[in-house]
């Protein structure tokens, strides 16, 4: 299959590794990887944070960009769910019926990574290597946007060398929320708090997740506190062998 | 008005560690009830779907719905009355208690009430309002405000509760036992309830075609203010209307799942105008709109308008269940309240305004609500509509707020690939400044609040556009 690459912009500038990881893992399970140039930014965190005029251009990129695309897929859950949740209410508000179109005819092509390989693809093995404790927090937009349910999971369940633990409260908030881990840093941290106990409580070396926004923010406490537990991308994790 | 803003509150109530203590326990039990009796109901999406329907429908007729409530009561032997604000129905209520000459009334569990500050009103006119369910009693006694819209005093333990009433209820001796505080309030409030002469309620549904008004509860104060004096007065909010009596169907097996997380509530009262010989003699329902046909007028808010105050969504938000229910200074809060408030107090409020970012938009809320309200999505229209109201107010508010023009000039930068390119690079030189041991442990300005006690890692030399371009040569 053709795939094109839709990297979101903060994994293209913060964490180029997943990326790097998503094309090891797609070229390894015989596809073709695109990467398109021109994309930038989904514009998830102007739309939540308010900016939706700003929106509108964004959203008339990306259907221009990946229009032509046989299938989309990103290693952010929250930015699929932008586009597959929230971009026909950009749409609607550009009141531009030709971009309302465009975006309907898009969005069924865009893909989470395991939810792509899993229900897609109806891959379950990857082939992977990993002999590392891993803990998986399934994020809030994996779960409730997006409804990925177990696909992550049973992708790490058949990685060779994993021990792969239950994280307690696992469906609990992790306390990011985009502008809100500034607006709200209290509260946010107060929620953060709790996350980081129970991640402790596995005794795991990684935690995993679907989104590098929310590991950014659950990694930044793990390091100021000098946990000793590392966030690594899911991709990262399906991206490793034995060789590599 | 200006309220405090959310953030800035929510700072004092994390640091009470009973609070966070007691509201923590409590959620999580309630939470837990929930899921098992909602798991046991295999049509719960359905029932959702129909609940939601049946809402939606009433939004787009009320009009027509109220005129016909209105006209049921009044077939009925009831009396109809209607309130523009708080203000008016105050009004309307105080002249009608005093026409009883009375100088106590009781009154059941409500929220409406809460938000008019009926109680004040009355109070300035030598008229004592009391409360009767337990918990309003408790936040009454302790002259303070709800928390919870379902469990007011959610925020108090055994021990303070027990405290309060050896001193306002005259308890000598008393154990924190559930039993015997509840004992004490019961012997307290029988002698009121058997000689009120006006009783106040709010209304969980009213009936379009029937007239009828209902109230569920758990305790059996709300029978006996509803049944015992001869004079009942109700307010109601108008979107509380349901078109018809079958409809109860639906809800009455919505509510008390998701409220109480019980199967059935243990008192149901429905009454009907008057009966003579039977109940009150004299019933008036007062219908508030309160800023509610503003809600109703906006598109997408117009759902926040089908809630049925069950508090589910205050019961899993991973917010409220950290700050309680004052952060939020409104008689609604979490989420519900987070889309209700501003709606109803309007967005000049720099408090009301700082609801709709009182959330991580993680669609627990969504997920529970009975009635299928799309609280994050409501949320981030309410963000639109705040950002839109400050762009438009524009001069140097605007432009020298961080927020807005790093917005600004990230959203520049998106729209071109070459100003993109650029401003990565720029961001990986700008950030030497910070880093220090191969890690961002201080920003400066607003993203202070992210290293207030969060690390950063440093933006890595390669973007992955580069990495790109030089595997493709
Ligand atoms: S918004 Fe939904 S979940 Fe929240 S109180 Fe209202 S009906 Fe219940």
């Amino acid at each position: 299959m053709h795939i094109s690459l839709f990297i979101t912009c903060f994994n293209d500038t913060l964490f180029p590794e997943t990326g790097r990881a998503m094309v090891r893992l797609l070229e390894r399970l015989g596809h073709t990887v695109e990467f398109p140039l021109e994309q930038t930014c989904c514009g998830q965190m102007h739309y939540n944070t308010g900016y939706q005029e700003e929106t509108i251009p964004l959203v008339r990129r990306f259907v221009e960009v990946f229009g032509q695309a046989e299938a989309i897929v990103a290693p952010s859950a929250s930015c699929v769910g932008m586009v597959k949740e929230f971009y026909h209410n950009v749409a609607d508000r550009s009141g531009d019926p030709e971009l309302m179109e465009q975006v309907e005819a898009v969005v069924p092509r865009v893909f989470e990574l395991s939810q792509f390989l899993v229900e897609e693809l109806g891959v379950e093995d990857v082939g992977a290597y990993y002999p590392h404790r891993v803990t998986y927090h399934p994020t809030c937009h994996s779960l409730r946007v997006l409804h990925v349910g177990e696909a992550p999971l049973i992708l790490l369940r058949n990685v060779r060398g994993i021990d792969l633990v239950e994280l307690p409260a696992a469906q609990e908030c992790c306390g990011f929320g985009g502008t809100f881990a500034v607006k709200n840093a209290d509260t946010s941290m107060a929620m953060l708090g709790d996350k980081i106990r129970h991640i402790k409580d596995t005794g795991a070396e990684v935690c995993a997740a679907a989104d590098n926004s929310c590991l950014m923010h659950i990694g930044g406490a793990l390091n100021r506190q000098r946990s000793g537990v590392e966030p690594v991308h899911l991709a990262e994790i399906l991206a490793s062998t034995e060789e590599n | 008005m200006q309220t405090p803003t959310f953030e800035e509150s929510a700072k004092a109530y994390l640091s009470d560690t009973q609070l966070r203590r007691n509201i923590g326990h409590a959620t999580h039990t309630i939470r837990d009830k929930r899921q098992t009796v909602v798991d046991e109901m295999p049509d719960w999406e359905v029932l959702r779907e129909a609940g939601s329907s049946l809402k939606n429908r009433i939004m787009r007729h009320l009009d027509e719905y109220l005129l016909q409530l209105e006209e049921s009561v009044r077939q009925a032997g009831g009396q109809v009355h209607w309130a523009r604000d708080a203000g008016e129905a105050n009004r309307i209520i105080v002249d009608l208690v005093k026409e009883q000459q009375v100088e106590e009334v009781v009154k059941v569990k409500s929220i409406t009430t809460d938000e008019i500050k009926l109680n004040r009103a009355l109070a300035e006119e030598g008229v004592r309002a009391l409360e009767t369910d337990l918990a309003e009693l408790i936040v009454q006694l302790a002259g303070d405000e709800p928390s919870h819209i379902l469990v007011p005093a959610i925020h108090k333990n055994r021990a303070e509760i027990r405290e309060l009433f050896r001193k306002k209820l005259n308890q000598g001796e008393l154990s924190d036992r559930p039993e015997d505080l509840a004992e004490a309030a019961r012997l307290y409030l029988r002698k009121k309830f058997l000689s009120a002469k006006v009783g106040i309620s709010g209304a969980n549904f009213a009936v379009a075609d029937t007239g009828t008004v209902a109230v569920v509860e758990s305790e059996g104060n709300g029978r006996m203010c509803t049944t015992l004096p001869e004079t009942l007065i109700t307010v109601m909010g108008i979107e509380k209307l349901i078109p018809t009596w079958r409809d109860f169907e639906v809800f009455m097996q919505l509510l008390p799942r998701s409220s109480t997380a019980e199967r059935m509530n243990p008192y149901n009262s429905f009454w009907t105008g008057v009966t003579e010989g039977d109940g009150p003699q004299e019933f008036h329902l007062v219908l508030l709109d309160n800023g509610r046909t503003n809600v109703l007028a906006d598109e997408v808010g117009r759902q926040t308008l089908n809630c049925i105050r069950c508090s589910a969504c205050l019961n899993v938000c991973p917010v409220y269940e950290r700050t309680g229910g004052h952060a939020y200074h409104s008689v609604y809060p979490g989420p519900i309240g987070a889309i209700l408030t501003p709606q109803l107090r309007g967005l000049e409020d720099e408090g009301a305004a700082s609801l709709p970012y009182a959330s991580t938009l993680c669609g627990a809320c969504y997920e529970v609500c009975p009635v299928k309200i799309n609280i994050p999505d409501v949320l981030v229209h309410l963000r639109g509509k705040i950002v839109d109201r400050k762009k438009r107010a524009g001069g140097l508010n605007a432009k020298s707020d961080p927020e807005y023009i790093g917005m600004r000039l990230m959203a520049r930068a998106f729209k071109s690939r070459s100003r993109y390119e650029r401003a990565q690079k720029m961001a990986r030189v700008g950030q030497k400044f910070f880093v220090k041991d191969g890690t961002i442990s201080k920003l400066p300005g607003e993203l202070s609040g992210w290293t207030a006690m969060r690390d950063l890692k440093p933006i890595p030399n390669q973007t992955f556009r580069e990495w790109w371009g030089d595997r493709d040569e």
